[in-house]
């Protein structure tokens, strides 16, 4: 799950990370009268589950209140890779002598947690890892002691020359490593991290994804989730305990497993169609599963065709074909549907659908054809 | 030949009382798996009422299963809070091969989980797997037995459903397998497909091998180099995913793209460079591997 910047600044001022005050603003309004408070030239900054916000124009400058409220206006409503800005963050203009970068992420390779910072901060670092490789520190941490005190400052050292700066980078190094662990997050970033003229390191960017599979145990964390930055169909699919993806496409999917899900959409591809969406229904056989998964998938109203790709295993067919027969007969079918059914107790499916007028293949490669062109032909 | 699993497998089940557990303990059983003991804290000296009429003994701890039952593999079905314990448990124990079928256990412990199994000199096969099972020997997981016949193909697959339709079509092309392996869909996992390979190549039944990938992460792109280097058998490719837009986890918490890397073009190319022949369509995969091993 991905926060925004001004949340993730909560975690790091939790956990004594330096960052610059600053409050959220959903109005122009809002933001002249935050800017107001904080006095002085403030940043305007757009509130979005995106990188690149800068260059998109979300990210402005403003020397006085008034001017924070037109350039929050400007952002407000703003498209950033196809997500709308609702709210924007004001914070003070801070003088930067020094721009860094600190990361933290999961290390599939290594099965850890590895650390990584630059002293070429405040630019996208895959580019300096492209670029300038060696700019950029790493050290690997052993799950077994955690990041040690001596692995916090020699990547601090490698940012600044100046002992005082070493030393509150070692720090924000530390409580950096601490917030991540804290939140169970599965990457976080501050980039950059300034040093100022007087010599003060802060972190004047957060950005942090939170690995879903903690939020069950962190309820201050899940709270983040911000409902309005997603399709209120993915909402109602995780709510009914369904993996679902919108995509733009006309062929709506409805299949069992990530894998196979993933693989019907490319088959969908290669035969001339597009997917509608993502959906996997999971290990489980729950008829009324099904039936959320037919309401989500009816509700696009690009989908011209549906097609369900059911592999049998811990899934049954008879729990899918009860789910399909509810779920159809509820809803005002008005695009048509073919599908797929094979393994555990598959007679008992088709028999199911049989009866409701509705017929079965057991080949992947027939149904995908069928959908397509039936979406092709709408 | 096998490997993994096979008719030395004495098994032991970690959740063996609960809704899942109970009900995959009795599948493994009706195909043949030796299940030599379950594991509920809190249960043991209970009896689990397996299929025709076999109990199995219930224990409080994985230890008193190895020196009590001679457990030597582990199966666990807990709920995701503590199935990474689980895994330290069986660990500890003793246990040399650990199946771990649970979802959603949190990255973090998982760290610290894989760094003890490598200490302890054991296996980890998972999480977030379905298992693993060769035909006619054992089966540990929750790969549907009906659809596996012995033969000499091995597969190995970062998902479920999606292996069993591999399965499935070889299967019905008459080709049999080794041994079908699920490696799992979390970014993290105990054995990836290097290992599963090495496994494989150690195997003189296993004549040609498939491998299922998927977006997410750099495996089957080093795999691909290894098999160049050093398998020595076919190997036919899939990799789910080419539809998948960036950023977005498409349900395996693993398979999500980050940047520009763990996309399927990459990992096709990664194949295809690497003398591997890649299925554009599951459907294909049968006559790729029949061609394979007739060549």
């Amino acid at each position: 799950m991905n926060i925004h910047e001004f949340q993730a600044k909560e975690i790091f001022r939790k956990a004594g990370i330096p960052v610059p005050p600053g409050e959220v603003a959903q109005t122009p309004e809002e933001a002249e009268a935050i800017a107001a408070k904080l006095g002085g030239r403030v940043v305007v900054k757009a509130q979005v589950h995106s990188g690149g916000r800068g260059k998109a124009g979300g990210v402005k400058l403003a020397s006085t209140p008034e001017e924070a409220r037109e350039k929050a206006q400007a952002i407000l409503g703003m498209d950033i890779k196809g997500l709308t800005v609702e709210k924007v963050l004001v914070t003070p203009a801070e003088e930067i002598a020094t721009e860094a970068y600190v990361g933290c992420l999961v290390d599939r390779k290594a099965q850890s947690l590895t650390f990584m910072v630059s002293s070429e901060g405040g630019v996208d670092i895959e580019e300096v890892a492209h670029t300038k490789p060696e700019a950029i520190k790493k050290i690997t941490i052993d799950p077994r002691y955690g990041l040690l005190p001596h692995e916090a400052f020699w990547l601090a050292s490698s940012l600044y020359d100046d002992p005082s700066l070493v030393k509150q980078g070692t720090k924000i190094i530390g409580q950096l490593y601490h917030a991540f662990v804290m939140a169970g997050a599965s990457m976080a970033e501050i980039n950059p991290l300034i040093s100022t003229p007087a010599g003060e390191v802060k972190a004047i960017d957060a950005k942090m994804s939170i690995d879903d599979n903690e939020l069950f145990r962190k309820p201050e964390v899940a709270a983040y989730r911000d409902l309005s930055a997603e399709p209120a169909s993915e909402t109602k699919a995780r709510n009914a305990d369904l993996s679902y993806v919108k995509l733009d496409g006309n062929v709506g999917c409805c299949v069992n497993g990530a894998g196979l899900a993933m693989a019907t959409m490319d088959l969908v591809k290669y035969y001339g169609g597009e997917p509608a969406n993502f959906l996997d229904i999971g290990g489980s056989s729950n008829p009324d599963k099904v039936v959320a998964a037919l309401e989500i998938i009816t509700s696009d109203p690009n989908v011209k065709a549906i097609l369900f790709n059911i592999f049998g295993g811990i899934t049954r067919c008879d729990d899918v074909a009860n789910g399909i027969v509810a779920g159809t007969k509820r809803i005002d079918m008005k695009v048509p549907l073919v599908i797929r059914l094979t393994g555990t107790n598959e007679k008992e499916g088709v028999a199911i659908l049989e009866g409701a007028g509705y017929k079965a293949t057991t080949s992947m490669d027939e149904v995908v054809k069928q959908a397509v062109a039936l979406a092709n032909q709408a | 030949m096998a490997i993994f699993v096979d008719e030395s497998t004495r098994l032991v089940v970690q959740g063996i009382t609960g809704r899942d557990g109970s009900f995959h303990t009795r599948q493994m059983m009706e195909y043949g798996t030796q299940v030599v003991a379950g594991v509920t804290p809190g249960k043991g000296g209970q009896f689990f009422d397996g299929p025709q009429g076999k109990q199995v003994p219930i224990f409080n701890t994985v230890e008193d299963a190895v020196t009590e039952a001679g457990a030597n593999t582990s199966v666990i079905y807990v709920p995701p809070a503590f199935a990474a314990g689980a895994v330290l448990e069986a660990a500890g124990a003793g246990i040399g091969f650990i199946v771990c079928i649970t979802e959603g256990v949190p990255v973090l412990e998982m760290t610290r989980a894989l760094a003890y199994v490598r200490d302890r000199g054991a296996r980890l096969l998972g999480p977030n797997c379905p298992g693993i099972i060769s035909p006619g020997k054992a089966k540990v997981g929750i790969l549907p037995g009906q659809i596996v016949t012995p033969g000499p193909v091995g597969v190995i697959s970062r998902s479920g459903t999606l292996t069993y339709e591999a399965v499935y079509q070889l299967t019905n092309a008459g080709i049999g397998q080794t041994t079908c392996v699920g490696i799992g869909g979390d970014p993290l996992i105990g054995t990836n497909f290097v290992d599963a390979l090495s496994a494989f190549k150690a195997d003189p039944d296993t004549k040609a091998i498939v491998m299922i990938g998927e977006i997410g992460g750099t495996d089957e792109q080093e795999a691909a180099a290894w098999v160049s280097a050093n398998l020595g058998i076919p190997v036919v490719g899939f990799i789910a995913g080419q539809t998948a837009p960036p950023g977005r986890r498409m349900g395996h918490a693993g398979a999500i793209i980050s940047g520009s890397s763990g996309t399927a073009e990459e990992k096709v190319k990664a194949f295809k460079d690497n003398g591997i022949a890649v299925a554009s369509r599951p459907v294909e995969i049968a006559d790729l591997i029949k061609s394979a091993l007739t060549r």
